[in-house]
């Protein structure tokens, strides 16, 4: 809404900010939930907004307008009543989001990024929103909207101009397909909720048995979840009230990532029986679900499990009359930022604040939570762990590999038949999964995300296991037709829009990358740029403080080595080129003199090469 | 803490540090008056590690081939400042790959910023070109941001020239910590990350800042700026006209454990 | 310093120029003194201001470059300089990040122009004569341009920098600056 100054409106936001105020206590904890649904009621945060947060969480203003400017999805800018965000993943951009955008835009009469005049509607775009194998996706006031297509772009251009609220919107806009295409160990399971809390002894044995397991973290980094609940469970708790938490880590952002969304829509029991199984090891009476903003659309449902779960006594005091077996578990929404999935990050925005990532030592283990000992876990891990608590360590173990036990879910998405979740066992060839998953004429696999692996044809004889390819989950296939400059150029900009700022190298050194990705595509390429390049991956991997920044030059670095064509035919030369486009230096003055003579442009040849090779993959423009 | 052992020793470029338990490596080598560079880390305050300049390696290891030749495996890289010094470490700061390295970093906030420095009252005594001029950068190699930054006069005392800004965080966590006011924050993420003051109208004129603030003297480069003192010093009897920036390490040394 | 042998060896082909610069740097160059009879036992200058000479002659040794490249004739005196030496310097602030004159880039230069331009009454009227070297949307440093070998940094560098400089140059060797002689003001 436009910034309104009369006194109903007034009114209203001082109403709205009380009692969103009072129902979180007022405590500055939860500033990024109370941000959030102040959001939800005001559409945005205005300066006034943000002063009245602050007084009213008696934090200093600069701290709460930090926050909010931290986060994609909180706005200090009136973005309209209606705000559509298209992921912006590569896979979505092949499937034709670019195209759908720009008819959208056109239609609405709007550039990406702008407000129409009459502050009905904002168009932009948003990293992956975790819908790659039903995409394109947008998100409408943070709601999702899949499979959109020509005709979709039309009709939720009609509605917005018809003011129709989102709440009246066909339904089947807002269906999310689980798409489970192969079922193993967890998405076979025939449990009952509390069957894994019932089969509990006591907390050394479930610790054992996870230690037995081999159970590895699904969230990426592969710590054995055993040790991890260990070094929680012998942490001591400081200050005056002592406590130990577990956190699930629902953050899932890394681009072309499903599964979380899946196992939440899903398997929710399942996850939060894995939080109960943990919360019983480590002694922790409270748990939370960090659930990346994009999926807001699950919190109302993810509640209602919970309320379930507490009226069945799996969640709450005495515990399926356990004495002293209380737990309980509150969901915290986050705000679109990939970087609250490092889970420092993730403590710091569940505190309330940036999610700016820690110094490690402290681990979470010892100093997490409001600086109490924490487990943070990824939602597949803790699901997981419920299965190994209810069936034992050697029904898991079985299956899988020697150094990975048990079964691992993916997330296939690109040009394949089928995309959709897989789970396999441990130790299945990138080949056998694109056979399954119907994708012919493969080029390469970006496995585990932007921050992953590009595998070439030959190496798919290669096992996804941790002593092999390790991945969190993402599989993204690309055929011969695709463009691999184009992929690593779209990974290499999600990762200089999700960098926290916080150090030098990453702050600075993905901007550098982009900008010399965006050189090369627009044909002022030269050798002396690949040069740059190599440069700026070295500073990011060795100094960077977190994985977002040691891994942000991988997809780039990988691309070099494995397609360098792709590259070299985009280079005007072999060596040097100008920093920027010449001729374009001289626009303005050619505007503002008139002048279109020989003397007001550079008749240099290297603007011959415009477009390079194959850019039909939405190579942005 | 107290200085009952001296006993714990790590190993810098080879030469033996002593430290106390609980000080990070950069603390125990300055302490030694063994220059580690840095930009973020104050001897005042407790490290938290984001401007990378004092990166080091930690523990390389030489190996012996088969066929007889020796190859380097080279040891974690980590943030001096907020790593802890551990007996028995041996952690490589002097070495052409991490020279380079910090060339890249320095090169990497000349470009982000606007770093004029002829016209810069800062300049002669900051930490950022005294570092550069240190390491021996000549040039800031990539192309140039030319971000459009604001410059705030808006307080009676003091300028905020943002240009220049490195986010280091030094002033937001003396004013935070040392002064209790809380004038400065970070907003933005990214590359679009910005100091921002503790204001609604967001200027410095508008909070309760005043000249005297730790805040107002930690800056190491030209942003906070005191009014009328501009270009006091002569040239040629500036900080690093006198001495370089890595003579008397000592100088660096914590003063206190932590705040 | 000790003699070099200007007898055996030819005298080195340099050239030097100004673009969006002060020429400050070039007054620091005459700045050191008695040592331009020794530089100029080394050293013969080809297009220069201090020769009048106005080309490039093909094959120069050293160009050496002062100030940024703020308009389009600043580009093809670069490029002049590019394909006629073999090795390019540049020297001074404004040649290394744009300087003085880039402090201009933080605004549209269309609306410098229009404010500049404006005469009362009579609206807007920027020159458009085609002899009129047309301004760059931002000053750029030279590197930005065309490949730079070696940066003498300094606003200007004093007479002992650039002596320095040019003697380990000239003698073949990496030109490097220590403590006291790096200065970026
Ligand atoms: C940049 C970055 C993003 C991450 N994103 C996620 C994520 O979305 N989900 C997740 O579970 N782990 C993520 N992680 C890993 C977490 O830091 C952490 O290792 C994990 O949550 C631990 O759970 P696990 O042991 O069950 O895998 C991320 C790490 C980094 C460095
Ligand atoms: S590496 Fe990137 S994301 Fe991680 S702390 Fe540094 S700036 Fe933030
Ligand atoms: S802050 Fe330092 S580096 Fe930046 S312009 Fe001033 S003196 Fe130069
Ligand atoms: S103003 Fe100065 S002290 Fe504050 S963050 Fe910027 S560079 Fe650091
Ligand atoms: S001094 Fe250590 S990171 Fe800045």
């Amino acid at each position: 809404m436009p910034p309104v100054h009369s006194d109903a409106a007034e009114t209203r936001q001082s109403d709205v900010i009380a009692t969103v105020l009072a129902r979180y206590r007022h405590d500055p904890v939860y500033l990024m939930q109370i941000l959030r649904e102040v959001q939800e009621e005001l559409d945005w945060l205005s300066p006034s907004t943000l002063t009245a947060i602050a007084a009213g969480t008696r934090l200093p203003r600069a701290r709460v307008e930090g926050v909010a400017g931290f986060y994609h999805f909180f706005h200090q800018r009136p973005l309209g009543r209606y705000r559509v965000l298209w992921s912006d993943n590569i896979i979505e951009q092949m499937a034709g989001s670019g195209d759908l955008m720009g008819r959208m835009c056109k239609k609405l009469w709007l550039k990406p990024g702008e407000v129409s005049p009459d502050q009905l509607v904002s168009v932009d775009t948003t990293s992956c929103t975790g819908m790659s194998d039903q995409g394109p996706a947008i998100l409408v006031n943070a709601l999702p909207v899949t499979h959109m297509t020509s005709e979709r772009v039309d009709q939720v251009v009609a509605l917005i101009r018809q003011k129709t609220p989102v709440s009246e919107w066909p339904a089947d806009f807002f269906k999310v397909d689980d798409n489970i295409r192969r079922r193993d160990l967890l998405l076979g399971n025939q449990m009952a909720p509390g069957d894994a809390l019932r089969a509990m002894t006591d907390p050394q044995s479930v610790l054992d048995a996870i230690k037995a397991s081999g159970l590895r973290g699904r969230g990426g980094a592969g710590f054995s979840t055993g040790q991890k609940w260990d070094f929680c469970r012998n942490a001591v708790g400081s200050g005056e009230n002592p406590q130990h938490y577990v956190v699930c880590n629902a953050d899932e952002g890394e681009p072309g990532t499903f599964k979380d969304r899946v196992l939440l829509s899903s398997f929710a029991d399942l996850v939060f029986e894995g939080m109960t199984v943990a919360a019983y090891v480590v002694g922790a009476r409270k748990g939370f679900v960090y659930l990346r903003g994009e999926y807001r659309y699950l919190l109302g449902p993810l509640n209602a499990v919970l309320e379930k779960r507490r009226q069945s006594q799996l969640l709450g005091k005495s515990i399926q009359g356990r004495m002293g077996f209380d737990f309980d578990i509150e969901i915290h929404l986050g705000a679109g930022a990939y970087i609250c999935g490092e889970e420092t990050a993730l403590l710091e925005s569940l505190e309330g604040k940036r999610g700016v990532p820690r110094k490690r030592p402290p681990f979470p283990v010892t100093e997490g939570f409001l600086g109490q000992p924490t487990a943070v876990n990824n939602v597949e891990t803790l699901a997981a762990a419920a299965l190994i608590a209810a069936k034992g360590a050697d029904w898991y173990k079985a299956v899988g590999t020697v150094k990975s036990a048990g079964t691992k879910l993916l997330s296939v998405s690109g040009d394949c038949q089928w995309p959709g979740i897989y789970e396999y066992p441990y130790g299945v060839t990138v080949a056998q999964v694109l056979a399954d998953c119907g994708a012919r004429n493969t080029q390469a696999c970006q496995i585990a995300g932007a921050s992953g692996l590009c595998v070439a044809p030959d190496e798919f004889g290669r096992r996804l296991a941790f002593e092999d390819i390790p991945t969190g989950g993402s599989f993204m296939v690309f055929d011969n037709s695709r463009d691999m400059f184009a992929v690593a150029h779209n990974f290499a900009h999600f990762f200089a829009n999700e960098s926290c700022g916080f150090c030098t190298p990453c702050r600075v050194g993905t901007s550098l990358l982009c900008n010399a990705l965006d050189k090369i595509r627009d044909g002022h390429g030269g050798e002396y740029d690949i040069n740059d390049i190599w440069r700026i991956i070295r500073t990011l991997r060795t100094a960077s403080h977190c994985g977002l920044g040691q891994t942000a030059g991988n997809c780039v670095a990988d691309s070099l080595q494995k397609f360098r064509p792709s590259f070299e035919l985009r280079l005007n030369s072999r060596d040097f080129e100008p920093a920027f486009d010449l001729d374009q230096a001289l626009s303005r003055m050619r505007d503002v003199t008139g002048r279109d003579d020989p003397g007001a442009h550079f008749h240099l040849d290297h603007r011959k090469s415009k477009q390079g090779i194959g850019t039909k993959l939405g190579d942005p423009a | 803490m107290s200085d009952t052992q001296e006993t714990n020793c790590f190993f810098l470029d080879d030469e033996a540090i002593p430290f106390t338990p609980g000080q990070t490596i950069i603390q125990a080598a300055l302490t030694a008056g063994k220059y580690i560079p840095h930009l973020c880390y104050h001897p005042e305050f407790k490290p938290h590690g984001s401007c990378k300049l004092c990166t080091v390696r930690i523990d390389s290891r030489t190996i012996a081939t088969e066929d007889g030749q020796t190859i380097k495996i080279p040891g974690r890289a980590a943030a001096s400042c907020t790593t802890p010094a551990q007996a028995g470490q041996h952690v490589e700061s002097n070495i052409p790959e991490l020279l380079d390295l910090r060339r890249t970093l320095i090169q990497m906030l000349l470009v982000e910023g606007n770093h004029f420095c002829p016209s810069c009252e800062k300049s002669g005594s900051c930490l950022l070109q005294g570092l550069a001029y240190a390491l021996g950068v000549m040039n800031p190699h990539f192309p140039q941001y030319f971000s459009k930054r604001e410059v705030d006069a808006s307080h009676p005392d003091i300028l905020l020239d943002l240009n220049r800004c490195i986010l280091c965080e030094l002033c937001i966590r003396a004013s935070a910590e040392v002064d209790k006011k809380h004038v400065f924050s970070l907003s933005g993420r990214g590359h679009s990350k910005h100091l921002i003051c503790n204001a609604e109208s967001g200027k410095l004129g508008d909070t309760n800042f005043s000249a005297t603030d730790k805040a107002a003297n930690v800056c190491p480069v030209g942003v906070i700026l005191h009014k009328r003192h501009g270009f006091e010093t002569p040239y040629g009897q500036r900080r690093f006209d006198q001495n370089p920036i890595n003579a008397h390490a000592e100088q660096y040394a914590p003063v206190k454990e932590q705040v | 310093m000790n003699a070099a042998a200007p007898a055996v060896k030819p005298k080195l082909l340099v050239a030097t120029t100004s673009l969006a610069g002060c020429f400050g740097c070039h007054m620091s160059l005459l700045d050191i003194d008695e040592r331009l009879l020794d530089l100029i036992d080394l050293v013969a200058f080809d297009r220069s201001p201090i020769t009048d000479i106005k080309h490039c002659s093909p094959h120069c040794d050293v160009g050496i470059i002062e100030g940024g490249v703020c308009n389009a004739e600043n580009v093809h005196v670069l490029h002049e300089f590019r394909k006629n030496c073999k090795i390019l310097i540049a020297i001074g602030a404004c040649a290394i990040n744009g300087g003085l004159p880039a402090q201009r880039n933080s605004l549209d230069i269309g609306d410098i122009l229009a404010a500049v331009y404006a005469l009362p009454g009579r609206g807007v009227q920027v020159p458009n004569d085609p002899e009129i070297p047309l301004l760059l949307n931002a000053v750029h440093p030279l590197h930005e341009v065309v490949k730079i070998d070696y940066f003498l940094p300094g606003c200007p560098p004093s007479g002992d920098a650039i002596w320095k400089f040019l003697t380990d140059l000239l003698a073949g060797r990496t030109p490097s600056l220590g403590h006291g002689l790096i200065h970026y003001d």
